[in-house]
C-alpha cells in the first residue's frame, strides 16, 4: 500500500568549488514511500524552484543503478544504508515519519566539489588513463575463444568488472582511497591473458597515478567493500598488491 | 629515484614496509612471551631463562638492532601514511557511521600504535637500561609491581598491543597480497586468537608477580 510521509532534509549546499558552504534545512512534505531517494529530491526542487530558489544539484543519469553517476552520503551512509544498491536504487520506504535525513557530497580531497551534491570525479578517469586499458592493433578481430579462459577466471574478471566508477569507496573509505576502484580495474584485466602482457607496467602506472591525485592510503578497514553498490571485494585490492609486488619488487619494469 | 626505493615509497610500497615490520612485530611479541612465560616456573626458572637469552650475546644485539630499524621504519612510515590520509578529506563528514567494516582495532591503528611507542620507550627504560649488575631480573620485575601504578600502566599497554595486533595481524597479510577465500577467515580468526593471547599472557604476568610478593 502506497504510504506518505513527511521528513526534514538537513542538505549540504554549496554554490561552487571553494565557496563558503553548509547544511540547509528543507521540509519534504507528503513523499510517497514508494520514490526512489532521487525522485523524492525531485520533489524538493520542484517546491524550491517555486519558490524561486536554487534546486539541488545532484549527479544521475540512468537512474537503475548502471550508470555510476549518482552517490551522495546519506545519513553517514554511502548510497545509502541499502546493501549493493545505488543511490537511484534506495527507496523512501525505508524511512519513517519524522525522520531527518542529513545529505552530504562525497567527501575527498581528489573529488573537488563542482556544485551542492555533484562531485569532479575525472579523478577515476586519470587512473584509467595511466593503464586501465589494453593495447592491441587494428585489424580482423580475432576469433572468440582463440584463447581458451577458465571459468572460474572469467568470472573473478567479470566480478571485478561490475564497477561503475561511482567513487562510493573513495567516500566510504576512512583514508578517502581509492584502493577498491584501481582495484577493481587492474583485476579485471589481469585476470585474463589479454591484460597480462601489460600487467606490471599497468599496476605500477595505476598506483603511481592514484598517489599523485591525493587520494589516502588503504589501511584495510574494508568500509569500501561493505559500502560498494556492486559489492566489489578487497581480494582484489589483495591482487592489486600482488601485482604491485610483482610489478615493482620483481620484475625489470620501471 | 632508483627502481627499488621508488616502488617502496608509493601508497602500496609504504603499505608493505608496514606489513613487513608489523609481522616482524608479532614474530617478537610471540618469542616474547614464550621467555616471559618462564616467570609461571618460579623465580629460579625465570632468571636461568634470562641469563639464557643473554649468553646469545651478538644474537641479542642483532635481534635488538634488527628490532630497532624495523620500529623505525614502522613508526616513520605509519606516521606518514596517517598524515596522508587526514589531508586526503580535508572537509570530514558531519554524520560518521560504519557500513560494518571497521573494527575496534582498524579504527584506533594510529593512536593504539602511537600510545604503543610511548610505553615502549617506558618500558624499555624500566628493564633494558638499568644497572643489573646486583640485582636479579625478577627482583628488577617485583620491585617494579609492587607499585599498583606500574600494574596498572601495563595492563593498560598490553590491552593497547591486543587492540593494534588485532587488526594488525589480518591487515599485514592482505596487504602483502595474501588473501584466499578458504584462508583469509582463519586469518581474521587468528588475529583475534593472537591478540586475546597477547592480552591474557602478558597481562597476567605483572599481577602474578605482585601476587607472589
Ligand atoms: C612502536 C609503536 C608503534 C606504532 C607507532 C605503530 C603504528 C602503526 C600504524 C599507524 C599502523 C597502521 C598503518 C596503516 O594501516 O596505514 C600500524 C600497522 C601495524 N602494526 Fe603497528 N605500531 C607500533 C607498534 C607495533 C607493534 C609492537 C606491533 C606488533 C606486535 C605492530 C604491528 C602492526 C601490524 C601487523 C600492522 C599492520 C600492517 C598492515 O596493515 O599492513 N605495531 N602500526
Ligand atoms: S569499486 Fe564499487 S564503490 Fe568503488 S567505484 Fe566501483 S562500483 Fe563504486
Ligand atoms: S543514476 Fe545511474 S547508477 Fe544511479
Amino acid at each position: 500500500m502506497t504510504k506518505s510521509i513527511n521528513i526534514t532534509l538537513k542538505v549540504w549546499r554549496q554554490k561552487g568549488p571553494h565557496v563558503k558552504s553548509g547544511f540547509e534545512t528543507y521540509p519534504a512534505t507528503d513523499i510517497s514511500t514508494d520514490m526512489s531517494f532521487l525522485e523524492m529530491i525531485d520533489v524538493v526542487n520542484e517546491q524550491l524552484t517555486l519558490d524561486g530558489k536554487d534546486p539541488i544539484a545532484f549527479d544521475h543519469d540512468c537512474r537503475e543503478g548502471i550508470c555510476g553517476m549518482c552517490g551522495a552520503v546519506i545519513n553517514g551512509r554511502s548510497h545509502g544504508p541499502e546493501k549493493g544498491t545505488t543511490l537511484c536504487q534506495f527507496h523512501m520506504r525505508h524511512f519513517s515519519n519524522g525522520d531527518t535525513i542529513v545529505i552530504e557530497p562525497w567527501r575527498a580531497k581528489a573529488f573537488p566539489i563542482i556544485k551542492d551534491l555533484v562531485v569532479d570525479r575525472s579523478a577515476f578517469d586519470q587512473i584509467i588513463l595511466a593503464g586501465g586499458y589494453i593495447s592491441v592493433n587494428t585489424g580482423g578481430a580475432p576469433d572468440a575463444n582463440s584463447i581458451p579462459i577458465a571459468q572460474e577466471i572469467a568470472e573473478l574478471a567479470m566480478d571485478a568488472a561490475a564497477c561503475i566508477g561511482c567513487g562510493a569507496c573513495v567516500a566510504a573509505c576512512p583514508n578517502a582511497s581509492a584502493m577498491l576502484f584501481t582495484s577493481a580495474k587492474i583485476s579485471q584485466l589481469a585476470l585474463l591473458p589479454q591484460g597480462r602482457l601489460e600487467a606490471a607496467n599497468r599496476a605500477l602506472a595505476m598506483v603511481r597515478k592514484m598517489d599523485e591525485l591525493c587520494f589516502g592510503n588503504c589501511s584495510n578497514e574494508r568500509e569500501c567493500e561493505a559500502e560498494c553498490p556492486k559489492e566489489i571485494s578487497i581480494s582484489n585490492i589483495a591482487r592489486l598488491n600482488r601485482e604491485f609486488i610483482k610489478a615493482g619488487l620483481v620484475s625489470s619494469v620501471k | 629515484m632508483n627502481r627499488l626505493t621508488n616502488p617502496l615509497g608509493t601508497s602500496v610500497g609504504k603499505k608493505l614496509m608496514m606489513a613487513v615490520t608489523g609481522l616482524g612485530f608479532c614474530c617478537f611479541l610471540t618469542i616474547h612471551l614464550a621467555g616471559n612465560l618462564t616467570i609461571y616456573g618460579g623465580k629460579d626458572f625465570f632468571n636461568s631463562y634470562v641469563e639464557h637469552l643473554h649468553s646469545l650475546g651478538p644474537l641479542v644485539t642483532l635481534a635488538e638492532l634488527g628490532l630497532l630499524v624495523f620500529a623505525a621504519i614502522h613508526i616513520m612510515t605509519g606516521a606518514l601514511l596517517f598524515y596522508q590520509s587526514l589531508k586526503a578529506r580535508p572537509i570530514r563528514y558531519s554524520v560518521n557511521k560504519r557500513a560494518g567494516g571497521r573494527t575496534l582495532g582498524s579504527a584506533t591503528m594510529p593512536y593504539t600504535g602511537f600510545i604503543l611507542l610511548l610505553f615502549v620507550i617506558f618500558h624499555l627504560i624500566n628493564f633494558h637500561f638499568v644497572d643489573k649488575t646486583n640485582i636479579t631480573t625478577f627482583q628488577l620485575l617485583s620491585n617494579a609491581f609492587a607499585n599498583p601504578v606500574y600494574i596498572f600502566i601495563y595492563t593498560v599497554a598490553v590491552i593497547i598491543a591486543a587492540i593494534h595486533v588485532s587488526h594488525g595481524l589480518w591487515s599485514a597479510f592482505q596487504t602483502l597480497g595474501a588473501n584466499h577465500p578458504k584462508y583469509t577467515p582463519f586469518l581474521r580468526g587468528l588475529s583475534i586468537v593472537f591478540s586475546v593471547v597477547v592480552g591474557i599472557g602478558f597481562g597476567f604476568i605483572p599481577v602474578y608477580v605482585f601476587l607472589l610478593l
